[in-house]
């Protein structure tokens, strides 16, 4: 589903941020990506989402390579991701129901099917009854419900989330993740970046941590070190 | 296709003195080509006009018999360039000159003035050259005199006419030009006023042209509204000069429905040129 093959990625005023990372996730799984900030964990994303391209070495996302790839092609890849981020990226200016049906109306969903399936997403992330809201009347954890919700509109076979509960309480991170594992288990895989250990420590999924552009750590790859969970 | 004509009307709700701003910039710019092809339109009917009044008039040597002129006009009047042969009699050249000038009314006696032919030249035919070729051709004849055919004023006709035309359209190129910019600038910020939500859109899967459609209808749109508030300034102007100074005449339908299509195209054109590029800029 997700391959990355010997990736290094530098940025030309930062310098080098992925040093020969090279991975895999299949169909399914649940991935954290840990480690300290400025690690690349965001690169690693960027990869995945196709927002930056390899400097050296591939990455093939569902069956998209990187290498040469057009920019039609990368806005075609995203329709079959779902992309969360730490700060929501809502549009204030409308209700949450058309912030969700802004994500079907661009890849042109005939207008009769973008009402039911809105409602539905907005069921299944529990926000139905708050849809003709704006973002700012609801809480941290419900607008990122309503990110959520947006990311999935297009029945993505990945969620990439980065930092999804970094601007959350403790109750609100729980909240989400859990809409994160419900997610997971109807069969659509979940790659999230995350600083919050306890999150991690709590559960078995599997865990590749990155410390100054290195894989130092693959869970599923017993061969590496142990990992650093000590807070 | 609706979403993006609704999003190009909200383009204008959000920024409504950004949008008055380019549709006058355009409507100005446009007004400037049209009072020029105002001018270029009345300068090239004014000259046709004056055009159809070209004549070539050959002089008779007095006492030349009937039989003669009679011959000549009927070997020139089947030349193909000719329209029309007129034989004017000295007593009816000094009719006519006693007409035109008013002057001359107790200076003439009979036979002061000679006698011509008069040739009108067919449409398509009247450019300096043909014009003296004929002209030439009938010199020959030994009992012509003298041939006038006003060469000088015939060249001039000529040349005001082309420089006319070549200024309308350098000027108006030019303003077309400082439209596009014009509209360049303003998209590039509705673009960025836009920025957030382009990169939302990209984030879910927009391809660029979708993305662009909204802004190329607003530039579109824009176009129209320019072109027809330019037609509607240029009539004010046109009606404005008939009244006071001298008569003219307004585009027809066809050219006025040009007017506007070449708004419409400048919108448009203003607006890819630049479109592109900004929402590039847009991750």
């Amino acid at each position: 589903m997700i391959r990355f093959a010997n990736v290094f990625k530098e940025y030309p005023r930062t310098g080098l941020a992925l040093n020969d990372v090279s991975f895999a996730v299949g169909k399914g799984e649940f991935i954290f990506l840990t480690g300290p900030s400025g690690a690349g964990k965001s690169s690693i994303l960027k990869l995945i989402y196709m927002e930056e391209l390899p400097t050296r070495g591939d990455v093939w996302v569902s069956g998209t390579r990187a290498r040469g790839i057009k920019h039609r092609d990368v806005a075609l890849l995203r329709r079959k991701l779902g992309v969360v981020f730490q700060d929501f990226r809502l549009l204030e200016d409308r209700t949450i129901e058309q912030n969700v049906a802004f994500a079907l109306d661009v890849i042109g969903t005939p207008k009769e099917k973008i009402h039911p399936k809105v409602s539905r997403l907005l069921t299944q992330v529990g926000l139905a009854s708050k849809s003709t809201n704006y973002p700012r009347e609801l809480s941290g954890g419900e607008q990122q419900r309503v990110a959520i919700a947006r990311a999935l509109a297009n029945d993505p076979f990945v969620l990439v989330a980065d930092e999804p509960t970094g601007n959350l309480d403790d109750r609100a991170t729980r909240g989400v993740f859990q809409l994160l594992r419900d997610i997971n288990a109807s069969g659509t895989a979940v790659v999230m970046a995350t600083h919050n250990l306890d999150v991690v420590k709590r559960s078995d999924f599997r865990v590749l941590e990155i410390n100054r552009g290195q894989l130092v750590f693959d869970s599923a790859d017993e061969k590496r070190r142990t990992p650093d969970l000590t807070p | 296709m609706s979403l993006a004509l609704r999003e190009a009307m909200l383009g204008f709700k959000r920024a409504p003195v950004l949008s008055a701003l380019s549709v006058t910039t355009i409507a100005f710019s446009l007004f400037a080509f049209g009072l020029f092809s105002l001018v270029a339109l009345n300068i090239r009917n004014t000259l046709r006009n004056v055009e159809s009044r070209v004549e070539i008039r050959a002089f008779l040597v007095d006492s030349t018999p009937p039989e003669s002129i009679a011959a000549a006009m009927g070997d020139i009047g089947v030349y193909t360039e000719v329209a029309r042969v007129e034989y004017v009699t000295p007593e009816q050249a000094l009719e006519r000159a006693r007409k035109e000038l008013g002057e001359f009314n107790d200076v003439f006696e009979a036979g002061v003035l000679p006698g011509s032919i008069d040739v009108r030249l067919r449409d398509g035919f009247r450019d300096p050259n043909t014009v003296k070729q004929i002209a030439d051709r009938i010199k020959v004849y030994t009992f012509i005199d003298d041939v006038r055919f006003g060469e000088e004023w015939v060249k001039k006709l000529y040349s005001i006419r082309n420089v006319a035309t070549a200024a309308g359209i350098i000027l108006g190129l030019a303003f077309a030009a400082v439209a596009i910019i014009v509209i360049g600038a303003t998209i590039r910020m509705a673009v960025m006023a836009r920025s957030r939500e382009i990169s939302i859109m990209r984030l879910v899967g927009a391809t660029d042209g979708f993305i662009r459609r909204p802004f190329l209808i607003e530039g579109f749109v824009k176009g129209v509204l320019g072109g027809a508030m330019a037609l509607a300034l240029t009539y004010v102007a046109s009606s404005l000069i008939s009244r006071y100074f001298i008569q003219t005449e307004f585009f027809g339908v066809r050219l006025a429905l040009l007017g506007l299509l070449g708004g419409a195209i400048i919108g448009v054109v203003g607006s890819a040129v630049s479109v592109g590029r900004q929402i590039r800029r847009v991750q």
